[in-house]
Formats: structure tokens, sequence, C-alpha cells
């Protein structure tokens, strides 16, 4: 009987406020990761619409390959028109 | 009765303490739980969005990896270009001038650039300078018609331009006329007067007396 009443004291006592406690450590390591989630899904997002720009690159690309023909184009004429170094 | 009595009190306090234990799992796991669901909510939005960053950025390497292949042929060029036409010291002095300290770098395909020093061109001449010299020297511009055939001889630039003034040299004569002697000593004198030499018939002092 008393081993019983013991009992009930270790898990009023020791037992549900170790729980609570352990509980209560995961809900808020739980609930802290919230706001680095939503961060990190708005960064995610910037970042997706930041590259919209990237389709531009084509573009870049085409007008690099025509402004390096041009200018070797522009090499050419002057290598003809300017004599060599001496 | 009394032992009865304890038994069910000892047995109420155990079901109240495994309720009250029951009740703090299920809040505290409810509350977990709800806040997993926000995690997942925004892991996928991540999710989602990491992918169309992804399916974004596919190309970029392919496309840079193109244009900076295109630069770098570029630059071979006119380093290639500027250092035939203007020599290694004075290209370097050119780079030089226009982008001080980039001498000490030296041209890329040239590393033999980066020993030389650079002469200060930069102070004498203004950018391009250089260049508009050389086309004024040796490219007659706008000296025929445009539409025209090419004035400029390929192989021999300067002789072209050469051939556009007035025939001297550019046929290369054995001898050219000589130049006139000048002097008292010469063989003929230019100023050919009578009174060069002979004394004055009349003083200026003389006439400023008459005045007076």
């Amino acid at each position: 009987m008393i081993l019983w009443w013991i009992g009930d004291l270790i898990l009023l006592a020791v037992v549900l406020p170790v729980v609570v406690y352990l509980l209560r450590g995961v809900l808020d390591a739980a609930t802290s990761i919230v706001p680095s989630v939503q961060e990190i899904a708005k960064a995610a997002a910037a970042g997706s619409k930041d590259l919209d720009a990237a389709a531009l690159l084509l573009t870049t690309q085409d007008q690099v390959t025509k402004t390096v023909a041009g200018v070797a184009n522009y090499g050419g004429s002057l290598d003809v028109i300017l004599d060599d170094a001496r | 009765m009394a032992p009865v009595l304890a038994f069910a009190a000892a047995g109420a306090v155990t079901i109240l303490a495994v309720g009250l234990i029951v009740v703090a799992l299920v809040y505290y796991l409810v509350s977990v739980i709800a806040q997993l669901r926000k995690i997942i909510t925004g892991l996928d939005e991540t999710i989602a969005s990491v992918g169309e960053i992804v399916q974004k950025s596919a190309p970029v390497n392919d496309v840079v990896t193109t244009i900076n292949q295109q630069l770098d042929a570029g630059v071979d060029l006119l380093e290639g270009l500027l250092v035939k036409k203007a020599g290694m010291r004075d290209a370097v002095g050119l780079v030089d001038g226009m982008y001080a300290g980039a001498a000490a770098a030296g041209l890329r395909n040239f590393p033999e650039s980066a020993t030389i020093k650079a002469p200060r061109i930069g102070e004498v001449y203004t950018r391009g300078t250089l260049t508009l010299a050389r086309l004024g020297r040796e490219a007659p511009i706008a000296a025929g018609n445009p539409a025209g055939p090419a004035l400029r001889d390929v192989e021999r630039g300067s002789l072209a331009a050469r051939e556009l003034y007035p025939e001297i040299r550019q046929t290369r004569p054995k001898s050219l006329a000589r130049s006139p002697v000048i002097g008292t000593d010469a063989p003929v004198q230019y100023e050919q007067r009578e009174d060069i030499g002979a004394p004055r018939k009349r003083l200026p002092g003389r006439a400023m007396i008459d005045q007076g």
C-alpha cells in the first residue's frame, strides 16, 4: 500500500514534469523551425523570381557573338589598314 | 473498510496522474503536429521555388561558357592585333596609359609583356591619338571616292598613300635635284641690286635735317 502511494507520488512529482519538460522542448524546437522554413521559402521564391532574367542570357549570348564578330571584322580591317610594328 | 478506501484513494491518484500525463502528451503532441504541418507547407513552397531555380538556371552554365569563349576570342584578337600593330612595348604602354597599372599584369596571351617597362605614352598622347596619327599618316581617309576601289595597297600600305602626293620620291629616281646653294658665296645671287654694297647716296640723317 505504501509502495503504491510512493508510486503515485513519483508519477505526479517526477514522471509528469519530466514528460511535460521533454514535450515542451520538442514543441519549442518545432515552433522555432517554422519561421526559418518560411524565410527559406520566401528567399527561394525571391531567388526564383530573380532568375527570370536568366532567359535574357540567350539574348546576351547572341549579342556577344555578334559584337565579337563585328570586332573581328573591324580588327581585320585595321590589320589591312595599319602597317605592322617594325 | 479503511483499507478499501485507502486502495480506492491510491487508485484514484494513479488514474489522475496517468490522466494528467496523457493530457500533457496529447496537448504537446498535437501542438507539435500542428507545427510540423506548417513546416511541411513551408518546405513544399521551398521545394517548388527551388525546382524553379533549378529549371531556370539549367542553361546558364552553357550560355555563360559560350559567352566567355566568345569574349576570350575577342580578347585574343584585340591583344594580338594591338601587339602586331603597335609592337609589344608600345602596346604595353598604350594599355597602361588607358588603365593605369594594367601593365603590371601584362597581356594575357603574352606573358613576357609583364616584364616590359611600360613607356609613358599616356602622358604624351591622349587616348586614340596614336591610332589617329597612324591613320592620318598612312591611311588617306576621304582622299578618294569611298565607293571606288580601295586606295590602300595591302602589302605596302605606306607606298599607296605616298602615291597620292606629287611625283618626287615614290618612283625612287636615281638622283634628285640638288638643293640650291645660298649665302654670299653662292654661285647665283638672288638679289642682284647694284646699290647693294655701294656707298649710300644720301645719309638718312640729312633727310631729317632737311625736314626740320
